[in-house]
């Protein structure tokens, strides 16, 4: 070949793109057209109904300045920031002060005290609320010593409040744990030599170190509660908040467009703080450097032994909290027979077609981890691993931290409009198990998406590159290389979509049919019919079914652990 | 018909409005052991991803025996790579490893077990085939990792910093067996180093970059006696800058003493001299040599074998002059901190930049 022939290029250089890229752009195409299906379009629903009139005309802002005119409207949403406010200044100094003696301590039975906490995140978050009111409620055991506090009754925002502190702390907790276990122990040995007090280094060091970690922990706490919908539905009574209002303009009253409106308020704050958790989490990871050393704590009798009494405290609050739903479950009849009885187990199961309902549950649980931890570890994969696509790459990745932001009832609400459209072809899911399923993923996408993102990230940059020289195809090293390596990763998204898939209802609240009611929205169903003991006996079965798949899914792990053991040397 | 293997002309690599290579050309020979030098951020770790088509240029061709490979995906081009992190998959044994890429190339079975078998006797690791890539030290790592670069017999092989992330000894053992390895295969190798010490043991050839752009090619030993820029003198080992003012055809003075250094710059003009310190000498130093000047010591740095002695002259003015001298001659003149002797500087080293 002569080379003097050839011509130099003028423009700039593309290189040729090979087939098996081609593949991957492709697969990420997929990736992208799933969640605009299933994510996109359906908040674009909302944002266009909150535009139009009844017979679907557009109005402009007519349906907003309604909403601003009807005065119980508003004070919901004056209702939801205050008591979103209130829990949030409650929780997280809470879970900080668990936080610290989890990893700032050497108090004993660290290891049983965390898994205590972890109880509200295997019930639906009603479960709280259905305790709260067989302590505190109109028959509650403790009522008197409420009412001494000044506290006529628990329905409305006390309960409200109490109830999400409860079911919030773990998430908070979580944070929390994560923020203070990244900390420098050098910092503290050149504070030592240089001779510091304790107070001075915990104001010094601790809490600047750990200052995301809480920016984060009341901005996912904060957001949980404005969006929560089982915990006011339960113990709310006559208190309305956003959540509600949701729920009744567009199940009660048939409001849709009413309800648009509520939807975006309530998805206001969400993004906002979500955006805000973004960015500070990108200054989180920046300001930690690899070469930070753990830090030990050192023998503190006096603090250990404070810590300690502090966490049994909580500890048994959340025991006391669990322990409550599952004595009334077995009571005959709450509180004037308390012998023993299988009755609301059975009633639950039976009559309240928490049966049927526990298999849909099941079935969606198991469709949610399967499906969702293939699509989110592929899409993670495509996106971390996988080069060009232009476009299409900026728009996936800002699809997958989008759920992050989009509330439970808001998606599901979103779904309604959507899918329930006659013209629309993908109206035939409308109803079915498969569209809760994939609500389901959606909903979670973010966390399980950031999960993968991880632990490919740690996986050497340069594994493609080599697989390139050596030209074998990528998809041969993310069967052969990147998927083996990753799978305790996998097993744990598994895990996460699958408990949360159990214990979900915001998100399918409006998306189920008679045949596709799974076992949360029928426990909310019996506590509205008034039979309450049946409601927390189900929850129970819940979280007990929870808890199982959580030993599965550990026990898994420990396998998959034990199996690349022996490459990891 | 060019001759060269590989041919860059007018590489240039923009990201955004940052420059990090600009109109790079380089012929490298089939054969030849070539090595990018520069301080991080020169571009040269930018320059080999492009070579490898792990990164698009700008604008610029890149050949490869002969063909043009400017706009070819990696695949399609023909090198193995190496890199500073290893880049081994963990979860694969050593023999799953190298043959990674002939299993690809449908080779039979008992074959690839052959070559495999091969290439781990070549890079000195036999019978290591069953090992995962974590039960091995970080040095037998890069030499599997090397391995498996080599395994499908590529015509051009790429090091990014693969010496980087090993300990010294480690560092200089494994850079000679590369070199040796590099000899017996004749393949065409780039390494990228920031390490000059590393450049010059094992390079036919050395690339010094700065700034995205070459500021020499030559030979280490060119680029070490003849440094072609300033910045190459000063990059590449130790050297000493002096400011002087040319006098003549053969003179420069430093403050006001003259000093004999042939020359062909105008006189009368200000530039800085280049002197190396191993080429000023304490010995020998006869009667009536010239450029002999008297210096006083004012501080000796111990590097073993030999001293890093720091030296002020009124010939040198206020400026300071580094000087390597022997441990057994500082002993020997009983030479300490504060004492005089005289020096000489060797006229044919010192280069002169305007």
């Amino acid at each position: 070949m002569n080379t003097t022939a050839l011509p130099a290029p003028a423009s700039r250089v593309t290189l040729r793109v090979h087939w098996t890229d081609r593949l991957a752009h492709v697969a990420l195409a997929v990736v992208a057209l799933v969640l605009l299906a299933f994510l996109a379009a359906p908040l674009l629903a909302i944002l266009i109904k909150s535009v139009q009139d009844g017979d679907g005309r557009w109005i402009g802002l007519k349906n907003f300045i309604d909403y601003a005119r009807t005065p119980a409207l508003l004070q919901s949403l004056w209702n939801s920031l205050w008591v979103s406010a209130l829990v949030t200044l409650i929780t997280v100094p809470l879970a900080f002060g668990f936080a610290y003696a989890l990893t700032r301590s050497r108090m004993g039975f660290k290891k049983l005290l965390r898994g205590i906490t972890l109880i509200p995140l295997l019930a639906p978050s009603l479960l709280s609320a259905i305790s709260l009111i067989y302590w505190f409620g109109n028959q509650g055991v403790l009522k008197a010593w409420m009412q001494a506090t000044g506290i006529e009754q628990i329905y409305g925002a006390p309960g409200i409040v109490l109830a999400e502190v409860f079911a919030l702390f773990p998430h908070a907790l979580m944070i929390l744990v994560t923020a203070l276990t990244t900390a420098d122990a050098r910092l503290y040995e050149a504070a030592d030599a240089m001779g510091t007090s304790a107070a001075r280094k915990f104001w010094t060091i601790t809490l600047p170190g750990a200052k995301y970690g809480l920016i984060s922990a009341a901005l996912v706490t904060f957001t949980l509660v404005i969006t929560d919908f089982g915990i006011p539905k339960v113990i709310g009574g006559n208190f309305n908040v956003l959540a509600t209002d949701v729920f009744k303009l567009v199940i009660g009253q048939q409001d849709f467009q009413k309800g648009a409106v509520v939807a975006l308020l309530l998805l206001a704050p969400a993004v906002l703080t979500f955006s805000v958790d973004h960015l500070v989490q990108r200054k989180q990871t920046a300001m930690l450097s690899a070469r930070a050393v753990p830090y030990r704590p050192k023998r503190a009798p006096v603090f250990d032994a404070l810590m300690q009494a502090y966490c049994v405290l909580i500890a048994l609050l959340m025991l006391a909290m669990l322990g409550m739903a599952i004595f009334a479950s077995f009571a005959k009849f709450w509180p004037y027979d308390l012998s023993f009885s299988w009755q609301h187990y059975q009633t639950g199961l039976v009559e309240g077609e928490v049966a049927t309902g526990f298999v849909n549950s099941l079935l969606m649980a198991a469709g949610t981890a399967v499906f969702g931890t293939a699509l989110v570890f592929v899409g993670a994969y495509l996106l971390e691993k996988t080069h060009g696509g232009g476009p299409l790459r900026g728009g996936v990745r800002m699809l997958s931290m989008l759920p992050m932001a989009v509330p439970g009832l808001v998606l599901g609400l979103g779904y309604i409009f959507f899918f329930n459209e006659p013209g629309n072809p993908l109206n035939g899911l409308y109803h079915t198990l498969t569209l809760m399923t994939v609500c389901s993923i959606v909903h979670f996408y973010t966390t399980g998406h950031l999960t993968a993102v991880t632990a490919l990230k740690s996986l050497d940059a340069e594994f493609e590159s080599v697989s390139a020289s050596l030209k074998v195809p990528f998809y041969k090293t993310f069967w052969r290389v990147t998927l083996p390596i990753c799978t305790p990763a996998l097993v744990d998204i598994a895990r996460y979509f699958f408990v949360n898939a159990m214990t979900t209802i915001s998100a399918v609240v409006f998306l189920y049919s008679p045949e596709t009611k799974v076992a949360s929205i029928a426990i909310l169903n019996l506590d509205e019919a008034g039979d309450t003991g049946a409601a927390a006996a189900m929850a129970l079965l819940i979280a007990a079914a929870s808890t199982v798949a959580t030993l599965l899914f550990m026990g898994l792990s420990w396998l998959v652990e034990r199996r690349t053991q022996q490459w990891k040397a | 018909m060019s001759s060269a293997y590989l041919k860059l002309a007018g590489i240039r690599k923009d990201f955004g409005s940052f420059t990090a290579l600009r109109d790079i050309h380089l012929d490298i020979a089939k054969g030849e052991f070539v090595c990018f030098l520069g301080p991080s951020g020169c571009g040269k770790t930018t320059l080999l991803r492009i070579i490898a088509g792990l990164e698009p240029q700008t604008a610029g061709r890149i050949e490869l025996a002969g063909r043009d490979i400017s706009v070819l995906p990696p695949a399609q081009r023909d090198y193995g790579i190496v890199f500073q992190s290893y880049a081994l998959f963990p979860n694969l044994t050593v023999a799953d490893n190298v043959a990674y890429g002939l299993v690809n190339r449908k080779m039979p079975r008992a074959e690839a077990r052959a070559r495999v078998d091969e290439l781990l006797t070549l890079v000195g690791l036999p019978g290591s085939q069953g090992k995962y890539p974590a039960q091995l030290s970080g040095g037998q790592q890069q030499r599997i990792a090397l391995a498996r670069a080599l395994a499908t017999k590529p015509g051009l092989l790429l090091l990014d910093e693969p010496l980087s992330a090993l300990d010294a000894i480690v560092r200089v053992h494994l850079r000679q067996e590369i070199r040796a390895l590099q000899r017996q295969l004749g393949v065409t190798t780039i390494m990228v180093t920031h390490d000059q010490e590393e450049a010059l043991a094992v390079a036919d050839r050395i690339v010094v970059m700065n700034h995205g752009v070459i500021e020499h090619v030559g030979t280490p030993m060119e680029v070490y006696r003849d440094p072609g820029t300033p910045f190459v003198a000063d990059f590449v080992g130790r050297i000493n800058v002096l400011p002087a003012r040319l006098v003549n055809g053969h003179q420069v003075v430093f403050a006001d003493t003259p000093f004999h250094c042939p020359h062909e710059g105008a006189a009368g003009s200000e530039v800085k001299v280049y002197l190396r310190p191993e080429d000023v000498l304490a010995r020998p130093i006869a009667p009536g040599d010239s450029n002999v000047f008297e210096a006083q010591i004012e501080k000796i740095e111990f590097l073993g074998s030999y001293c890093l002695v720091q030296v002020r002259s009124d010939a040198l003015g206020e400026h300071r002059l580094s000087v390597y001298l022997s441990l057994n001659f500082l002993s020997e003149q009983q030479l300490e901190v504060g004492a005089r002797l005289p020096l000489r500087l060797l006229p044919e080293r010192m280069r002169i930049f305007g």
